[in-house]
């Protein structure tokens, strides 16, 4: 057991947890912040994926004593405390969601993927990034329509899915 | 069509709280003193149950209570139902095997739960939960349902000798076995239907919560039907008396089936709750919901498809063994027989079907309806069997079909349904033109200036959805009635609240639902609130399955907003001095038609609850409620299009273009509509191509426990989709609604492996196609 | 996950010490193969050692024609890396493919080649490149350092500090991914340098990472794909699974060769 502290969504925050705590375990059950998710324990779903000073990782593979002193940013933040971030509108506009599970750790990945891509995204970079974020509702289609949707309007995308 | 009434693109009202992360999912509920639950699981497939040890266990620290099926029968909890009876041809009932929540005496399969571990922590009930020391004494297993019918297979369940749970059968082999000895063509396929795992996303939980105050239980659980739970928790478990038993089904995270059932899970949890005095929590691991979620499919199957001299089908013989796993689930029975047997005259006009069908308990998890149920194991065997006719005729696969298609309706299949309506030629041509089908010569050749094989397959399918009328499926062996009901409260202020005994679990019955107010009573959908979930405010209702909320329960939101506006329309006709006949409701307002005299909404319902001034002998306030129950099934019908270029090298297949032309008949919103059958098609090409459960045949080990190995389909290994709509209204219900959440799932396998088989050149081709099976079927 | 406890080490020496104080410790690196295999109780250790904020263990330089990577550099930095792109782009290709965007921000090459697993990427370039794995007490030749499935020679509580290589003048990776895990199925690295060619194999043989050498001497006297055709890969020393039978594998080893050799640049 220890005492550990992390910078989320721009607060300051510390519990104690025992080492062996996930980082998606002490973000839900001591933080109480529940949008990001668990679906898999094999690390391939995705729908943990939250922001680890600034890249996207997934909260179900890292330790929070690994995470301590980092910031961390989940869908929660993700707005910082405005509406709606582009990426979050995008997938509403495009229907990119159905049952909302896997729909937080898409959108982490989806921010990051304009990040480090902007401009340069395309549909085919969009279907290989999304390797590891599996949805099951959607069948991807209008997922990489929202994300085109938002790097265009962030300052990008070359074309639209369809 | 106002800007958010029916056929409005408009999107979705509950995104909001998905998008930032405020969803609220039955993991995400904590109740003060909450503790958590591990299940004991058998790592057999089939074993004796000598004894169980818990004392290890109950001395570990967090450890609350350790509780077995011992206890659980002392309580006299009861064993799980399957609810739809079939009898066998000589008119015996099914062999139905008992299915204790804990079993006691055996297990049948690996991950059979054997006991219920709740401690503090979870990481604390899982450590518990190996040190109980389970003294099993192994017996041989079997997975394969041929196996398990096989003589000297070994005994699963004491009440199904040989394994065998029904042998049934529909039609007249008489008349079949005539035309296919005097058929000009006869085509004979065998085909494997290959056992599937669900995959919700949002793994199944359940949490249990009985207050002692009160005497009054709880469950939050993540299910398609909260209702359909309680009743059979209360009137078949007997956990609680359903006034003292209340079931929410909170923010649902995906279901495809696999959610409709009640599990041992959460049956358990409940009355482990009233044990331990504390609520209790259990929520499956990834590997947990492989193991023990309801799987789907797993049919063998032997087709002869009869044609004259002119090419037209004369009679279908079918020959079908489904695997319906270690127990018999909810709905299970129904799946091979009622939603499978019944769909086997596809689109065209067959005079004469038999079908045989024998169902075997397997050493294997359960096996239930998982998105299509049935009708896409129909469908893949019938289109499947089209397209081999085709090619063994030399004829073209689209004129084959054209010629054969059912066009005078209603049309009674010889296999039960009555088909009331569509336009089958109308989705084919939708579908090729979308597809450039005359233009895949080209593209063909194209494919091979570089080395590649591209092949083209079409299917074209149709499915029933809302199952009714109830009186008919209760004629078939249905425990249950299959209406909906629905309650439209209009607020003295005017705004709504619909309840409705439909649940989503992704489907976004929040704003189709509002959608349908909004063009009803022409109010925006922001003033109209869906609720559902929840047994203490819904009063009842039979969920969301078999693409069922439109036809059926959107059908009983209009019926009862027909009451509302005729209420409405009194009050009004009254307030306005005006003839009821007169007033038309319209963007907010009730008016006289052709006067300018107007009266707005919110100021009707607010005289209906004054009641100052309301029509002599009216009761005041503005609430109606309707239990609706279709005339028939909906059919919805279309044609699947895919088409595929072959690495041959590698046998890896890409599909280069899917197109899906479907009649859903009145669609109310598109976009909703669209992403349906994406998600469809998704899972469709999934089965095709890339999701096969595995078992090993000797252990009964399930080989494909994770995500390392059953293979979900990802973005990169789909195209996106054209998607294109047909129209005939479905006759059966007001908004002439058919259901549009399975078919993708129902057209596209048979499409796709046409495909690859046309690329190929080889017709035996076994499902998942994967890189190393097309290499295969390359080399034989 | 069983219990353990955490310690995040500083500087190498402090991560030899805590490992010397541990029952049975576990360097973590990008934890992205050990944090799995401990949530599913597949192992145990009393105590890890964290490696990532060991600021000595980063970083990418290039001198000449020598290629230095630090073991805890993640394969998002080998795969965006200007320098590894300019000297040895098969490298940063292969970096770019392992896992996905998430696990690449946290993996490591040091963690990767430690692990050893049969179907990782980076051993089958270690051994076609020819790296040397540099450890906190001595160097060791990637043809010696990986030697069977998941074991390398490396002692308990030694710790990778770098890999180099000389980089080659063509090279090219090339992988076939299994469908469910995305692991290799087969990935073969093919390079040509100055002391001729080299193939390293993996995700196939049942030995783990091997150099296919009569692919090498074809292709030592001709580099081109067709110099393959005359090679065969034997069935008997491949591995066998639910995904990919030995006999696949082993058309898969050849297909993906010719693919890696028409590719190298």
């Amino acid at each position: 057991m220890a005492n550990i502290s992390m910078t989320v969504n721009g607060s300051e925050v510390s519990g104690d947890a025992e080492d062996r705590t996930l980082l998606v375990e002490f973000l839900r059950n001591d933080l109480g912040l529940t949008g990001t998710h668990v679906g898999c324990d094999t690390s391939q779903c995705g729908a943990c994926v939250v922001h680890v000073d600034g890249e996207a990782v997934k909260s179900c593979t890292m330790l929070a004593a690994q995470a301590a002193g980092s910031e961390i940013t989940t869908i929660e933040g993700l707005a910082g405390g405005g509406d709606l971030h582009p990426v979050q509108k995008a997938f509403h506009e495009n229907h990119g969601l159905q049952c909302g599970f896997c729909t937080p750790g898409m959108i982490m990945a989806a921010t990051d993927m304009v990040r480090r891509h902007g401009a340069s995204l395309d549909e085919a970079t969009v279907r290989t990034e999304l390797e590891g974020n599996i949805c099951r509702c959607t069948g991807y289609h209008n997922i990489v329509k929202s994300i085109l949707a938002a790097a265009s309007e962030m300052g990008g995308a070359q074309q639209a899915a369809e | 069509m106002g800007a958010e009434g029916i056929g409005a693109r408009v999107a979705r009202k509950e995104d909001k709280r998905f998008i930032t992360g405020k969803g609220r999912y039955t993991d995400d509920m904590v109740v003060p003193g909450m503790k958590h639950a591990m299940f004991v699981r058998s790592p057999h497939a089939h074993a004796k149950i000598n004894g169980i040890d818990k004392s290890a266990a109950l001395a570990m620290p967090g450890v609350i209570d350790v509780l077995d099926g011992k206890q659980l029968t002392e309580d006299q909890i009861g064993s799980l139902i399957c609810g739809w009876m079939i009898h066998s041809k000589d008119g015996s009932p099914m062999n139905m095997g008992n299915w204790r929540p804990l079993a006691e005496d055996a297990v049948r399969y690996v991950g059979d739960a054997v006991a219920i571990v709740v401690a503090d922590t979870k990481a604390q009930a899982r450590e518990a939960a190996e040190a109980v020391s389970v003294d099993y004494e192994e017996l041989p297993a079997v997975t394969d349902s041929m196996a398990a019918l096989a003589d000297g297979a070994p005994q699963i369940h004491p009440n199904a000798p040989g394994n065998q749970i029904y042998d049934w059968e529909i039609g007249d082999s008489g008349e079949v076995d005539a035309a296919l000895a005097s058929a000009a063509h006869v085509t004979e396929l065998n085909v494997v239907n290959n056992r599937l795992i669900p995959n919700a996303m949002e793994p199944r939980a359940a949490l249990g919560h009985y207050n002692a105050a009160e005497d009054h239980y709880t469950c939050w659980t993540t299910s398609q039907n909260p209702h359909v739970a309680r009743l059979v928790m209360s009137a078949f478990y007997n956990v609680a008396p359903e006034n003292k038993l209340r079931v929410i089904a909170p923010d649902v995270g995906g279901g495809f089936g696999s959610k409709i059932y009640i599990y041992p899970e959460e049956i358990v949890c409940l009355w482990a709750s009233k044990r331990t005095n504390v609520p209790v929590k259990w929520v499956a691991d990834r590997t947990e919901s492989f193991l023990s979620d309801a799987h789907g499919r797993d049919h063998v199957s032997n087709i002869k498809l009869a044609f004259d001299s002119d090419n037209r089908i004369t009679a279908m013989k079918v020959d079908t063994v489904a695997n319906l796993g270690a127990y018999m689930s909810l709905f299970s029975s129904s799946v091979p027989t009622y939603l499978y047997a019944t769909l086997l005259s596809g689109q065209y006009n067959i005079a004469n079907i038999h079908a045989n069908i024998r169902t075997a308990y397997t050493n294997t998890a359960p096996v239930d309806a998982y998105r299509g149920a049935g009708r896409p194991e129909a469908s893949f065997l019938v289109e499947r069997a089209m397209e081999t006719a085709a090619r063994e005729l030399g004829v073209n696969p689209a004129e084959l079909r054209r010629k054969n298609f059912i066009t005078e309706f209603p049309h009674q299949t010889p296999v039960i349904m009555t088909y009331d309506g569509g336009d089958y030629g109308a989705s084919l041509d939708a579908a090729m033109k979308a597809a450039d089908y005359d233009g895949f010569a080209a593209r063909k050749a194209q494919s091979a200036a570089s080395g590649k094989l591209r092949g083209i397959g079409m299917a074209c399918y149709i499915e029933a959805c809302g199952i009714a009328p109830s009186q008919a499926v209760g004629s078939l062996g249905a425990g249950v009635g299959l209406w909906e009901s629905a309650e439209v409260r209009v607020n003295a202020v005017g705004t709504i609240e619909v309840l409705t005994g439909s649940h989503s679990h992704g489907q976004g019955h929040e704003t189709t639902f509002a959608q349908l107010v909004a063009e009803r009573l022409g109010v925006g959908i922001d003033t109209v609130n869906i609720v559902h979930g929840d047994t203490d405010k819904v009063q009842m209702g039979m969920g969301t399955y078999g693409s069922r909320s439109g036809a059926v329960g959107m059908s009983a939101i209009s019926v009862a907003l027909d009451r509302v506006q005729a209420k409405a329309k009194k009050i009004a006709a009254h307030l306005l001095e005006a003839d009821e006949a007169d007033i038309v409701i319209e963007g907010g307002e009730l008016k006289v038609a052709g006067t300018d005299k107007t009266l707005p909404w919110f100021q009707m319902a607010l005289a209906a609850y004054t009641a100052h001034n309301l029509p002599e002998g009216m009761e005041p306030g503005l609430k109606e409620s309707a239990f609706f129950d279709p005339s028939n099934f909906s059919f919805p019908a279309g044609c699947h299009i895919c088409e595929v270029e072959v690495d041959p090298d590698t046998g890896v297949t890409e599909i280069t273009q899917f197109v899906a032309a479907d009649d859903f008949g009145t669609i109310i919103n598109p976009m909703i509509v669209d992403g349906q059958v994406h998600g469809g098609v998704t899972q469709g090409i999934g089965q095709a191509l890339l999701e096969g459960c595995v078992y090993d045949p000797g252990s009964g080990q399930l080989l494909t426990a994770s995500y390392m190995d059953y293979t979900m389909p990802r973005a990169d290994d789909l195209p996106s989709f054209t998607v294109e709509t047909t129209k005939t209204e479905s006759p059966s219900n007001p908004l002439g609604l058919k259901g549009c959440g399975e078919a993708g799932a129902i057209g596209s396998p048979p499409a796709v492996i046409n495909a690859i088989t046309d690329a190929i050149g080889n017709n035996d081709l076994a499902m998942p196609a994967t890189p190393q099976t097309v290499w295969s079927a390359m080399k034989a | 996950m069983y219990k353990t406890n955490y310690h995040r080490a500083s500087s190498v020496e402090e991560a030899t010490s805590l490992m010397a104080g541990a029952d049975d410790g576990k360097l973590l690196a990008g934890g992205q193969t050990l944090i799995p295999t401990m949530k599913q109780r597949l192992a145990a250790p009393s105590d890890v050692v964290d490696l990532r904020h060991i600021a000595d263990l980063k970083g990418i330089s290039v001198a000449g024609n020598q290629v230095t990577i630090g073991a805890g550099t993640t394969h998002a930095d080998v795969a965006n890396s200007a320098e590894v792109r300019s000297v040895c782009p098969a490298l940063a290709d292969l970096a770019s493919h392992i896992g996905d965007p998430h696990v690449r921000n946290m993996g490591t090459i040091g963690g990767s080649i430690a692990n050893n697993d049969p179907a990782a990427d980076y051993p089958a370039a270690m051994v076609a490149l020819n790296a040397t794995v540099h450890t906190n007490s001595r160097q060791i030749g990637a043809a010696d350092f990986f030697t069977g499935l998941f074991e390398t020679a490396l002692n308990d509580g030694e710790i990778i500090t770098a890999v180099t290589f000389d980089a080659p003048e063509k090279a090219a990776y090339q992988k076939f991914p299994n469908p469910a895990s995305r692991y290799a199925m087969a990935g073969v690295f093919v390079a040509k340098g100055g002391g001729g060619v080299s193939v390293g194999v993996t995700g196939a043989g049942s030995d783990g990472v091997y150099r296919a050498s009569d692919m090498e001497a074809a292709l030592n006297t001709n580099f081109s794909s067709d110099a393959l055709d005359g090679t065969s890969v034997d069935p008997a020393d491949m591995l066998s699974d639910l995904h990919g039978s030995a006999e696949y594998r082993a058309n898969l080893v050849k297909v993906m060769a010719r693919r890696a050799v028409a590719a190298a640049s």
